[in-house]
């Protein structure tokens, strides 16, 4: 016990007596306590990070593909950009942020196998296309939702952490092997961005999925301060159903109005690295069939690549 | 977190943690001076809060598993998502099999009540536990055992 005054374990200076009820302490803080007697949660906080840190050294870089607004063909465009990257040679990997929305691994083609799991981790499911991925949708049943275990009351306490724990899981504990890029496919939003680039101090940057209404550049631009609030470069903007073409003549006509594709450009001084039209025959990935849009997303994935490397 | 002992003026350790089943958390702490001890009362928000970081109260006792988190609290994961659910078999059919504990009837029909998605890490681990014991036959008794040394009261 000491004096709270004279911060001293016993007071014989001011011999000051504590008023009424109360006893005359001083407590240490916890940053007072020497380092081993310190809790154990920071160093498994740590070591969670760490392991984090060590699976991706072999990876060459870490590209978030992020929207501000929900249905614009992110996922398709991360699909894309993977499936074009592996034709050209690259190793590719996506990780599938979108957890309860899942629909990269169906994309790529994905089989639903069981994943083997080692004392190194849980192995990617390895697309047809050649793409690694891993995927809430691979964990869970035929369209179900993601559900969490008991306690559901006050679940918006813990469920924040409870996701950030899946995406830290989904980074650390696949067998990505040595990649040269990872798409990080996100959920709408900037919320699971931040939580990426605290994982990952070396994110590479993000590649930002708009269409070109005028209501989709004002979320995509808020989108985009908070990433680079947050410290993300950003690599590129890809316009989705930018125009509308004929299944039949392949002819090109107006699609959505609006120009927020270049308008973006502009004001955030990165490239538009694609303007995608509304293709039927983009539709295919829905049946995991990647050719079309790997075609489409081409010279997109090569000047994200040109990116990368300057 | 810490507790210190205001009397001594050190740090209380950890000394036993307790799953109760309801959600809540005990934990245990003493102090190393007097060997007074309180125990911290976790309701089942707290708790979460804490799993869901990932972490144990008062450390470790068992290494990370792969996608410890993600099999421990996604509630209806699909069946036959992880190639480690196969259920033991009782007796070893192989040589490679027979260097690996066997269950008996129990404590299999209690490991086929742990939900798929997550019953092959938990099988991982109890054979883990045996063979590092020298146990040669893993019993409802060593599942207690292994339950209360690792501290697996939530699995």
């Amino acid at each position: 016990m000491s004096c709270l005054p004279c911060n001293r374990r016993v007071c014989d200076e001011r011999g000051a007596a504590p008023a009424a009820g109360f006893r005359v302490t001083r407590v240490r803080g916890y940053h007072e306590l020497p380092a081993e007697e310190g809790g154990t949660l920071p160093a498994q906080i740590a070591g969670q990070r760490a392991r984090v840190q060590a699976r991706l050294a072999f990876v060459g870089s870490v590209v978030a593909v992020m929207s501000g607004k929900g249905g614009v063909g992110k996922s398709l465009v991360a699909a894309g950009l993977a499936a074009a990257l592996a034709r050209a040679g690259r190793r590719v990997g996506v990780l599938d942020a979108d957890l309860h929305a899942p629909t990269a691994a169906r994309m790529l083609g994905a089989p639903r196998v069981a994943l083997a799991v080692g004392p190194a981790g849980v192995a990617a499911a390895k697309a047809p296309c050649g793409v690694r991925v891993m995927s809430s949708d691979l964990l869970l049943p035929d369209e179900a939702p993601l559900r969490w275990r008991e306690p559901e009351q006050a679940g918006f306490v813990w469920r924040g952490a409870l996701e950030t724990g899946m995406l830290r899981e989904f980074l650390s504990d696949v067998e990505w092997g040595a990649l040269d890029e990872l798409l990080v496919d996100l959920p709408p939003g900037t919320e699971r961005l931040s939580a990426l680039a605290e994982l990952v101090p070396g994110l590479a940057g993000a590649v930002v999925v708009t269409i070109p209404s005028e209501a989709s550049y004002r979320a995509v631009r808020r989108a985009i301060e908070a990433a680079q609030g947050a410290g993300v470069r950003l690599l590129g903007i890809v316009e989705n159903m930018a125009q509308a073409r004929c299944p039949g003549c392949g002819a090109a006509s107006a699609g959505f109005a609006g120009d927020a594709g270049e308008h973006l450009q502009r004001e955030s001084g990165a490239p538009l690295l694609a303007r995608i039209p509304f293709d039927p025959r983009l539709q295919a990935i829905d049946q995991g069939s990647t050719e079309a849009v790997a075609g489409a997303l081409a010279p997109a994935a090569q000047a994200l690549v040109a990116r990368l490397e300057r | 977190m810490k507790f210190l002992c205001v009397e001594c003026d050190r740090p209380m350790g950890f000394a036993e943690r307790a799953l109760p089943g309801d959600g809540t958390l005990t934990a245990v702490f003493s102090c190393p001076g007097c060997g007074r001890s309180v125990a911290m009362l976790a309701n089942p928000m707290e708790t979460q809060l804490v799993a869901s970081l990932g972490v144990s109260i008062g450390g470790r006792t068992l290494a990370e598993q792969p996608f410890e988190l993600t099999r421990t609290v996604v509630s209806g994961g699909r069946e036959g998502a992880f190639a480690d659910g196969e259920a033991p078999a009782a007796v070893p059919e192989t040589e490679a099999a027979a260097l690996r504990p066997s269950w008996d009837e129990a404590a299999r029909e209690r490991l086929q009540r742990v939900p798929a998605f997550v019953r092959g890490m938990v099988l991982r681990i109890y054979t883990d536990y045996a063979r590092e014991h020298g146990i040669a036959t893993i019993t409802e008794e060593v599942m207690d055992q292994a339950r209360r040394e690792l501290g697996l009261e939530g699995m």
